[in-house]
């Protein structure tokens, strides 16, 4: 009887193990097949900005900044929006409008990405060089909107990045509100409390769990590949302009991949790979801690 | 007092702004894909092969059935991974290793999909030498196995107890208690995730861009590069030309459309468990 028992745990505990182990071989594929790459240029890698494949030199800031750049400015839209809408749906909207808003946010989710992309190429990027080219003069000398206005470029790559982490955030704030105990909401309201203050309060309980909802959305942004790539314009350099066209880590992977024509140029590409893979790791690893921490799956 | 009623009253207002301001531009994606697609769309879409430039007309029935090629390898690999992972997770709960490997099943969900591709490449593509739809179904089972671990491991825990007991009580090993009554109880949900993974795989590009590649012809080799709709769509909707951006659109209401009905039936097929079994 026993020993059925543990055959049945053994056999499906391979299968556990095989998800473990898919986890463990990324790293170590990534890190083995990029090995050229990291012998060669080290650390400096990371701090040169020169990517001219042909004279087989690479220095890969210009990816680190953009993605950074394009997922801090997409999360400075989305969180306010995402805790907006958590908030409504569990602590205000009617009982029957519910279960519609949580079906139309994970609509926003569910939409493929070449599908944003694609929007963002035909109807975002052209709305988006009007409002560039409408800038007033003055404005325009700030380095944040320097630059010609291409329309493609960080705002309308920040934008639709924007638009894509909204569900995520908004979902998982949702779940951490839900463990908030009612009795924390009607002590406030007990005290005297507005609806906002009791609201406040709740947030307030549950800030460990919203903080991990937040950087939930900000490891989904750093790794967002193909609207990105069809929006932002795939120029690498280091500028603080909204306008400026840029470039991500995701985006350089997606567009030289089949190009890399030797083996230190694929080498370069599989070194960002494992840089983005544990980058978002370590973002991902955080922010589960924390909202397991509130709400334990 | 006042200020703090229209503090309240201005933070209420908000919130519903929010809830607007997301659900803007789901609208304006729905609306663009639906006008240009409907536009685009014909038989000559679901029949013919891509034509060459200048030439107009032309479809991707190539490239549907390449996507359904990827997607049923995608699924053959993950769906076994991942209901037996998830039997795991739900069974042995408590146990330091399920934790570690749910926690392993919500990074790999967290992992970028360009990452999962590059993998693909360096475990499929490097040791056969060359593109093909082995690779981009092997990229697309790696992201679809966690999804259907962590649904099948929910939707296990909703079993009752008494189940369990009343199978154990009648003598059942734990396999056959899991397998012959726990399992099915939940079958209909872990079918409905599993078609909801499908629905987000079959949208996944950044992974088959260098796995699976592409191919004009129609193919369903499984050594040889293969076409796929949401490769195709990037190819055209990055092209000069007005003809490609057509088929763009129309194969980006395909994309669209499987997600939608797919996302539509298993909130029916949802409603209508809960409704039977009072879960």
């Amino acid at each position: 009887m026993r020993s059925t028992d543990l055959r049945f745990r053994i056999g499906i505990g391979v299968f556990a193990a095989a998800l473990l182990l898919i986890v463990v071989a990324i790293g170590i594929t990534l890190a083995n097949d990029s090995s050229l790459s990291l012998q060669r240029f080290g650390f400096r890698f990371w701090r040169t900005s020169n990517w001219d494949p042909v004279a087989g030199e690479f220095g890969a800031l210009p990816f680190i900044w953009g993605t950074f750049y394009s997922s801090v400015l997409a999360l400075a839209i989305a969180t306010p929006v995402a805790l907006g809408i958590a908030v409504f749906i569990s602590e205000l909207c009617p009982q029957a409008l519910r279960a519609p808003l949580m079906f139309l946010t994970e609509l926003l989710a569910a939409i493929p990405s070449i599908v944003y992309g694609l929007w963002g190429i035909f109807v975002l990027v052209p709305a988006v060089r009007a409002i560039e080219a409408s800038m007033p003069e003055g404005l325009r000398a700030l380095p944040l909107f320097s630059g010609p206005p291409f329309g493609v470029g960080m705002l309308a790559a920040a934008l639709i990045l924007a638009v894509m982490v909204v569900p995520f955030t908004s979902a998982v704030a949702r779940e951490v509100l839900k463990t908030v105990p009612m009795t924390q909401r009607e002590a406030a309201f007990a005290l005297g409390a507005t609806r906002f203050e009791a609201i406040r309060a709740a947030m307030f309980y549950a800030r460990t769990g919203i903080i991990g909802a937040v950087m939930l959305g900000f490891g989904r942004a750093l790794g967002e590949t193909m609207a990105v790539t069809m929006v932002i314009g795939n120029n690498p350099q280091v500028s603080l302009s909204l306008f400026a066209p840029q470039y991500t880590m995701a985006a350089v992977i997606a567009n030289e991949f089949t190009e890399a024509a030797n083996a230190l140029y694929l080498s370069a590409l599989i070194e960002i790979g494992l840089v983005l893979f544990v980058i978002t790791l370590l973002v991902n690893v955080l922010s589960r801690g924390l909202i397991w921490s509130m709400a334990p799956p | 007092m006042m200020i703090r009623k229209i503090i309240s009253a201005v933070f209420v207002g908000a919130c519903g702004l929010a809830v607007v301001v997301a659900l803007i531009p789901l609208a304006f994606v729905l609306f663009f894909v639906l006008s240009q697609g409907l536009q685009s769309l014909n038989l000559d879409f679901f029949l013919h092969n891509p034509r060459p430039v200048g030439e107009t007309g032309g479809g991707m029935a190539n490239a549907i059935v390449g996507t359904l090629i990827l997607t049923t390898l995608a699924a053959a690999m993950a769906v076994p991974i991942g209901i037996l992972s998830g039997v795991y997770l739900s069974e042995y709960r408590g146990s330091r290793f399920a934790s570690a490997v749910r926690f392993a099943a919500d990074t790999l969900n967290g992992v970028p999909s360009i990452v999962i591709g590059v993998f693909a490449y360096a475990v499929v593509v490097l040791p056969l030498g060359h593109f093909s739809t082995l690779a981009g179904g092997f990229a697309l089972g790696v992201m679809m196995i966690p999804i259907i671990a962590r649904t099948t491991e929910e939707l296990l825990l909703l079993v009752p107890h008494t189940l369990r007991e009343g199978a154990l009580a009648l003598g059942a090993t734990r396999g056959r208690a899991v397998f012959t009554v726990i399992v099915p109880a939940a079958l209909p949900g872990i079918i409905t995730g599993v078609v909801l993974a499908l629905a987000r795989i079959a949208g996944e590009t950044a992974p088959l861009l260098f796995t699976s590649f592409n191919n004009a012809f129609f193919s369903t080799s499984l050594t040889q590069p293969i076409a796929s709709i949401t490769v195709q769509v990037f190819t055209y909707a990055i092209s000069p030309y007005e003809d490609w951006h057509r088929q763009a659109w129309a194969g980006a209401l395909v994309l669209v459309a499987i997600v939608l009905i797919c996302s539509m039936a298993a909130r029916i097929a949802a409603a209508r468990i809960v409704r039977i079994r009072g879960l």
